[in-house]
């Protein structure tokens, strides 16, 4: 019990990931990463595209093992916090079903872990509530907008209250008004569920406007090249045009654009 | 007002069939050709219904051939297609003999079946049938069960859903539409597969034998009543598939009608 609360939510040490190892097209993807994020910590990863963002979080997920190193997470192997559904997780894309309606989208962890109908449908008219879309439980997913299925998407990872949320990408479909929409009600629900988060993207002020660190990283072969803190305190409206948010999005950019990070 | 909405839906089709049959009748009034070209449509209707009750014995007969044909066929097409999605070993042997299989003039091979089971055995025709339904049937659901985004199936084991749950939640309503796209195929290719082979064996009171005799018989208007009975059953058919399919994925449905209205 104190151990899950000491430990970090998510530890690499050293780890490295090979694709098609000793194959033609051998792919150096992650190289000797090593990164520690608290308990109830909003982390971003940040880098440009192909420098191994997507493949550092499926490690942690433990839907990839890593080549060489250890990946724990709330002090278990990842592997085992899978299966201990420790987290939640959501994609770039929305990746709702098609078949199953909104509450039942939401509904399908809670299904899986042998929760009862009544409970299933409890929680997840709660999750509706959380993201502002009570009227829609019964529509299917196409019938909604992509900001929509987006927020369905947060809800079902949010549905059974795992202590960490993996995000990769989740608003990268979106237009700009509703992506600032998205970020500031993921902040909110941030703020009333205590969970740590690791968000992956690849716009900056984004990254500075959500969240507590920014990890900056470089390509071919992915590395941690940069960490920089973002003590901004409560995010509201006003954050984005002050010029605190300003300095810190330069300070990120400064960090992309050093020689070894490409760009 | 639903029936009004389902008459405007089914209208265009009604209007393009009816007004082409009244055209046929019209033209072949003041050309009259002779019944051997192509008798006009009311001759047609009357000739089926003078000799309904060879026609519906008929049709009892190849229906039964369809039926059984299709069903078998979409049973092992299924089946092999679980198989394949399953173990890639069964998807190294099985698929390249399924498309070897494909590759066979199906139809061709009636007359072997003839001489494996018997002139007037009703199993040849069935075989065929069955031969040439499984193949649209196995290629599209095994598609449909293997054709899915990487995200949805790491969605899956992250709630640590196990190998068959995953194909029961994903993998098999993912390869729905696809199943039923090659299922609506292989009705109305079970209807031409039967009556084909029926031309070279199995029960003689089928429509395959009926049309041959008349036609030998220079009965043209009675050969095409039969042949107008086996589009009734492809016809039929391909209802039944459609009301299935909308039970069977009622998402699409819901999702459509969003469109339409
Ligand atoms: N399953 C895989 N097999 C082989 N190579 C892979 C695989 N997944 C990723 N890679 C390679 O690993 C590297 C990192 O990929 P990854 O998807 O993690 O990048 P990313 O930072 O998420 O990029 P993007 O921002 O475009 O999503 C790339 O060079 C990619 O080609
Ligand atoms: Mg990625």
């Amino acid at each position: 019990m104190t151990a899950t609360r000491v430990a970090p939510a998510v530890e690499m040490v050293l780890v490295s990931k090979v694709f098609n190892r000793g194959k033609p097209n051998e792919v150096l993807a992650l190289d000797d990463i090593s990164l520690s994020v608290g308990q109830r910590e909003f982390i971003t990863l940040i880098g440009p595209s192909g420098c191994g963002k997507s493949t550092l979080l499926r490690l942690m997920a433990g839907l990839l093992d890593p080549t060489v190193g250890e990946v724990t997470v709330n002090g278990k192997t990842a592997n085992q916090a899978r299966a201990d559904r420790e987290y939640g997780i959501a994609f770039q894309t929305a990746g709702l079903f098609d078949w199953r309606s909104v509450q039942q989208n939401i509904e399908l962890p809670l299904q899986l872990m042998g929760w009862s109908k009544r409970e299933r449908r409890q929680r997840a008219r709660e999750m509706l509530t959380l993201v502002k879309l009570e009227e829609f439980g019964g529509h299917y997913p196409r019938e909604l907008s992509g900001g929509m299925q987006q927020r369905v998407a947060i809800a079902r990872a949010l549905s059974f209250q795992p202590s960490i949320l993996f995000m990769d990408e989740p608003f990268g479909a979106l237009d700009e008004m509703t992506r600032e929409h998205m970020q500031t009600e993921l902040l909110r629900i941030w703020g009333e569920t205590h969970t740590t988060v690791v968000f992956v993207t690849h716009s900056i002020p984004e990254a500075v406007f959500l969240s507590e660190r920014v990890v900056v990283m470089s390509p071919r072969p992915g590395r941690l090249f940069a960490e920089l803190p973002v003590d901004l305190g409560a995010r509201d409206f006003d954050t984005r045009e002050s010029p605190e948010f300003f300095e810190r999005v330069t300070a990120v950019r400064e960090a992309l654009r050093r020689p070894d990070g490409v760009e | 007002m639903r029936f009004w909405e389902r008459l405007g839906r089914i209208s265009p089709p009604l209007v393009v069939g009816l007004g082409g049959l009244l055209l046929w009748e019209l033209v072949l009034r003041v050309v009259q050709p002779g019944g051997f070209v192509l008798p006009p449509p009311s001759e047609i209707l009357s000739s089926a219904v003078e000799n309904r009750e060879v026609i519906w014995t008929a049709v009892l007969s190849t229906g039964w051939i369809v039926i059984t044909g299709l069903i078998s066929g979409v049973v092992i097409g299924v089946l092999l297609s679980v198989a394949v999605s399953w173990y890639r070993l069964a998807d190294e042997a099985i698929t390249p003999l399924a498309v070897a299989i494909s590759a066979i003039p199906i139809i061709a091979l009636a007359p072997i079946f003839n001489a494996w089971f018997g002139l007037l055995s009703p199993r040849s025709n069935q075989l065929v049938v069955m031969l040439l339904v499984f193949f649209p049937v196995f290629i599209n659901t095994t598609r449909g069960l293997t054709d899915i985004p990487l995200d949805q199936i790491d969605l899956m084991r992250s709630y640590g859903a196990s190998r068959w749950e995953i194909t029961k939640e994903v993998r098999v309503p993912n390869a729905m539409p696809f199943f039923f796209s090659a299922l609506r195929i292989a009705a109305s290719l079970a209807v031409i597969a039967a009556i084909v082979a029926e031309y070279f064996g199995g029960r003689q009171d089928a429509l395959g034998p009926l049309i041959i005799q008349n036609a030998g018989l220079a009965r043209y208007t009675d050969a095409w009543a039969a042949v107008l009975a086996g589009s009734a059953i492809g016809i039929g058919l391909y209802a039944i598939v459609r009301a299935l399919e909308r039970f069977a994925m009622p998402w699409r449905a819901a999702v459509n009608q969003g469109i339409e209205g």
